[in-house]
């Protein structure tokens, strides 16, 4: 890793999962970081932060910026600044993806569709503001039923031939649907596939208030769901961009926030 | 003597009542729903018949109902959620002109005329928001369990009505209560007072009318009946054994039913 002059940071307090970002003077991720929230936000938020510092060796005095993002931002009260997740993880998918004009940031129990311009800004966006149907938290009840992980849904649902029609929206009744379609007989795959394709619907009912222009970035922890790929692909008929990196992207964009903040300081100063 | 059985498949709990002549309740008996619907109910129907020690041939019909009642195989007929609860709760409270069926999943309102035949009814089915399933989110969220949360918001002096009516987004608010320091049992009784603010709402739809009588797994937390006395400005009948109403007004369905097809005499 090169040495760089000075460091910013950028964490993402998630409702489930809290996400870490280390990016140097020139713009390059060096470090990502991952824990779950809990109800400890400052905690989780500090812990993460400290994981991405242990990993680069960087001491705490050379991070010149730290931006706080995500549900629990407020809490984040050792950084700078806080930042809404609707701008990181707009800025976020634009650095991973540069040609990005649409994003889905689907989360724990936040799904977001946000169109971008050229230069990553954000234009417009539509959220699940009401309730937390159409988010990551009914695949959570369904696995929870199946006493799987979240990663095993993903890929059980590649499996399924027909997907089962889901009748329900409340997350909170996804453990009942997933019982009851089982117990009509359905394969735990067709269920499983029938969970994706409605959560993919759902999702693409907002990208529609908001405008799908490719490319597509699939963004937060959902995305590394390869069902939810999978069925997302299938419905819109076109590729989606996603990567490993893909659930960091609140916390890459909220550091490179804090970089462009830095950046605009200097400048002053030197103007003066 | 004619002995009919009313099964209650519900998303939390399968109940079983046996009654002789459809009036007479000699057995009733609870279980957890599991993933497997049919073998549930062939489960608390089996260890009826053992404990009265009778065969499947002494009883005359079995009525299913619940949301899981099309999976109990052995059924004779199966018949909705609201017209069991409704002859249920009728059974119980003979001047009962409304039912308020709170299960875990959802609720239904249903009003009857003097005969207990349904008029009309509303339920929520949408989202969980008024059913069981938010309290159980709040009793997680609060760290009790779901047969305490009732006793606790019973001591509420000054309730705190959650405003959120989504179950999973009503966590980061319970959370902000309890850092600002708001005592447990206001939370929790704003939470049932929430719940029956969304249930009092289809309940005004077909119209209040007393007596009001209150069926379904909620009957048994002590700060519903409360709840629901101060929005209704009204005493609900809230008797423990209205828990049964489902599987008790099922088997009364069943007799009745024979008796129209005349294959018993009535008692």
């Amino acid at each position: 890793m090169r040495v760089a002059g000075f460091y910013v940071a950028g964490v993402d307090a998630g409702s489930t999962y809290t996400k870490a970002a280390l990016v140097d003077d020139e713009g390059n991720l060096v470090a990502t970081a991952i824990l779950m929230t809990g109800v400890k936000i400052v905690e989780a938020a500090r812990k993460v932060y400290a994981e991405v510092l242990r990993q680069t060796g960087v001491t705490e005095d050379r991070v010149k910026f730290l931006v706080g993002t995500g549900y629990g931002r407020y809490n984040i009260t050792f950084g700078h600044l806080q930042v809404t997740e609707i701008s990181c993880h707009a800025k976020g998918a634009h650095y991973l993806f540069p040609n990005t004009r649409t994003v889905l940031d689907m989360g724990g129990q936040d799904t977001k569709a946000i169109r971008i311009n050229e230069r990553g800004e954000v234009i417009d966006f539509c959220m699940n503001d009401k309730c937390a149907a159409g988010t990551g938290r009914f695949i959570e009840g369904a696995a929870k039923v199946l006493g799987l992980s979240l990663k095993e849904v993903g890929e059980l649902s590649l499996k399924g031939k027909k997907p089962v029609k889901i009748s329900s929206t409340c997350a909170v009744f996804a453990e009942t649907e997933t019982m009851e379609q089982l117990a009509w007989g359905n394969s735990v795959e067709d269920v499983l596939y029938g969970v994706h394709v409605s959560m993919a619907t759902r999702s693409i009912g907002l990208l529609r208030r908001v405008g799908i222009v490719p490319e597509l970035t699939f963004t937060g922890g959902v995305s590394q769901n390869v069902g939810m790929v999978k069925a997302l692909e299938e419905q819109l008929n076109m590729k989606i961009n996603t990567s490993p990196l893909t659930m960091y992207c609140g916390a890459i964009g909220a550091a490179l926030f804090g970089l462009e903040k830095l950046r605009a300081a200097q400048e002053v100063k030197v103007k003066r | 003597m004619v002995i009919t059985v009313g099964i209650d498949v519900g998303t939390r709990n399968t109940k079983i009542a046996v009654m002789e002549d459809g009036a007479k309740i000699i057995y009733k008996n609870v279980t957890r729903t599991t993933f497997d619907f049919a073998k549930t109910a062939r489960g608390v129907y089996g260890s009826a018949l053992k404990e009265l020690g009778l065969r499947e041939d002494d009883v005359k019909y079995v009525v299913a109902t619940g949301f899981g009642r099309y999976r109990v195989d052995f059924r004779d007929i199966n018949v909705t959620d609201i017209t069991a609860n409704s002859r249920g709760a009728r059974l119980f409270y003979p001047n009962t002109r409304c039912v308020l069926d709170i299960g875990a999943g959802n609720s239904r309102a249903a009003k009857i005329d003097e005969r207990g035949r349904v008029v009309k009814f509303r339920s929520t089915e949408k989202c969980a928001a008024g059913g069981g399933g938010f309290l159980e989110k709040i009793a997680y969220y609060t760290g009790f369990e779901i047969s305490e949360i009732g006793k606790i918001a019973l001591q509420s002096k000054n309730p705190v009505p959650i405003s959120t009516v989504c179950s999973v987004f009503a966590e980061s608010e319970v959370i902000n209560l309890v850092t600002q320091e708001v005592p447990m049992e206001d939370i929790l009784m704003g939470a049932h007072l929430s719940v029956i603010g969304r249930v009092v709402i289809t309940l005004k739809q077909v119209g209040v009318e007393p007596e009001v009588t209150l069926t379904g797994g909620l009957v048994l937390n002590p700060a519903i009946p409360k709840a629901l006395e101060e929005k209704l400005k009204m005493k609900p009948n809230a008797s423990p054994e209205l828990f049964y109403a489902g599987a008790v007004g099922a088997a009364v369905l069943g007799y009745r039913r024979l008796l129209k097809k005349r294959e018993v005499q009535a008692a």
